[in-house]
């Protein structure tokens, strides 16, 4: 099967994007000035990603209540969307029977129906899965004639101010719509940085005047996959298929905050999610392995795949670093791996092979550099 | 000047003596570039073996020894200053020198013409 293309394709190519192949799409890696460049420029002013690749479903209730679609996503998702408010958007990932990840996900409450947003790579599989497990209760509804932009950094407020009245009252996680000169705007304030900014859905027939207006904007950046690779490593944020997975549960990985008291043994509406008991269970007990950051000493970056040891000489390695590279605003090298509880320490030294030698790491706190949300 | 299909340059000094990098399109192609593990010297290299370690800030490639020698003295500079690769790369941002096992091998490379036909 041929990759498919954003809507927004022929504009990256006219733009001198080096264009690669990522979960099925061809996709924007980067612009002629670079990754370095872009991610400094999102931290710096702000930076505009293409993530059309990305899923947009819609779930409606069959009864028209709301609650009802909140409780069918509570079935697959360990997360209170029963007491999410309208206008606010919720992360969330679905788990399996082992309480792994299946994917992770943004939900929105927009009144009458919730708004999801998943991964690229496993879209079609989420689909189908909730279709399974949902079609008795809701309607899923794939959302195909609409783009995805992610406005990020400290000058998305302003530069998306003018186009979209009210965005600058937002507060991070806020959804709303507005009606603009690019058609209904479906706005939420996140991202994926660690930056202040805007996610907005568009209809496919406005996406490049969108864009290109936005770029138009003084500091606005066109940016691609690699920066936001390494803009989301710096913000400690987790990528699906990397440092989550269906073996990795979400306390595993650091991901615990996303389930609400309501879903946690004694709440209200415990458990009731794939994977509940191991889940709850590894809050009572503790997990056995958790996501750590790493950093490496010296200059060179430790990327995924790299084994981690308790010290030069241990035979057997201990964990796996799942995600690195080097963070352009630390200006260091930066990983996240899995090791054991026990040493999942802040100022743990362990030791990781890098190319056949052992180099120093040191276990560091997640995010490696703080957010800058507008709370 | 001399090039490989490996993107490396070459340029001859006295004694038998190559100095090398990487092209311009190379150093474009690899994107910026954070760090790089050098031999050391004193090192006798075959030609292909994975002597230098390049990492972008999105992947990691290898530098291949563009034939047979000994590494006689690396470019400390790039340690601090891996960035050299990429600002002046036929220039400041110089790998390596190596004293050829048999200078005459030059001969086999590309040509400056050769090597921008070859890319093109």
């Amino acid at each position: 099967m041929g990759l498919r293309r954003t809507p927004l394709y022929d504009l990256h190519t006219s733009l001198g994007a080096k264009m690669v192949p990522f979960a099925g799409w061809e996709m924007p890696v980067q612009y002629g000035t670079g990754v370095m460049a872009e991610h400094l420029a999102t931290r710096e002013t702000a930076g505009l990603f293409d993530v059309s690749h990305m899923g947009q479903v819609i779930i409606r209730a069959l009864s028209k209540k709301n609650s009802d679609a909140a409780l069918a996503l509570e079935s697959l998702i360990p997360a209170n969307y029963l007491g999410l408010a309208e206008g606010r958007q919720r992360y969330g990932v679905l788990t399996n029977d082992k309480g792994g990840i299946r994917d992770d996900l943004m939900v929105a409450n927009r009144g009458d129906h919730f708004f999801l947003v998943v991964n690229a790579g496993n879209a079609d599989a989420d689909i189908a899965y909730l279709r399974e497990h949902l079609s008795d209760r809701c309607e899923i509804e794939v959302i195909a004639d609409r783009a995805l932009l992610a406005l990020q950094g400290p000058a998305a407020e302003a530069a998306f101010a003018p186009i979209a009245q009210g965005a600058s009252e937002m507060k991070f996680m806020d959804c709303a719509v507005f009606e603009s000169k690019f058609g209904a705007l479906w706005v939420t304030r996140s991202g994926y940085s660690g930056e202040d900014g805007y996610e907005i859905s568009v209809a496919t027939d406005n996406a490049e005047a969108l864009t290109r207006r936005l770029l138009d904007t003084p500091g606005v950046v066109a940016c691609g996959l690699g920066a936001r690779d390494s803009l989301r490593m710096e913000a400690g944020l987790p990528l699906h298929g990397q440092d989550i997975t269906p073996d990795t549960t979400p306390v595993e990985a650091g991901l615990g905050w996303s389930i609400q008291k309501v879903r946690r043994t004694g709440g209200d509406r415990e458990g009731g999610f794939p994977g509940a008991d191991r889940i709850l269970a590894q809050f009572e007990n503790g997990p056995e392995q958790k996501l750590v950051g790493l950093r490496p000493e010296g200059r060179a970056p430790m990327r995924a795949g790299t084994s981690l040891f308790v010290d030069a000489d241990a035979a057997d390695p201990i964990g796996e670093i799942t995600s690195g590279g080097f963070g352009p605003s630390l200006q260091a090298p930066m990983s996240m791996g899995y090791v054991p509880a026990e040493m999942a320490k802040p100022g743990t030294a362990l030791m990781a092979d890098l190319r056949g030698r052992r180099l120093p790491v040191s276990v560091t706190p997640l995010p490696f550099r703080p957010a800058n949300y507008k709370r | 000047m001399k090039y490989t299909e490996e993107h490396e340059w070459l340029k001859p000094e006295a004694d038998g003596i190559v100095i090398v990098g990487i092209s311009e399109h190379a150093a474009e192609q690899l994107g910026d570039i954070v760090f790089i593990e050098l031999p050391e010297t004193e090192t006798e290299v075959a030609k292909g073996d994975e002597i230098v370690v390049i990492e972008s800030v999105k992947a990691a490639s290898d530098i291949l020894a563009p034939l047979d020698g000994e590494i006689v003295e690396i470019n400390d500079a790039l340690e601090a200053s891996p960035g050299l690769v990429n600002e002046d790369p036929l220039d400041g941002g110089w790998f390596f020198k190596m004293k050829l096992a048999d200078p005459s091998e030059l001969d086999s490379l590309m040509t400056e013409a050769e090597y921008k036909n070859f890319i093109d």
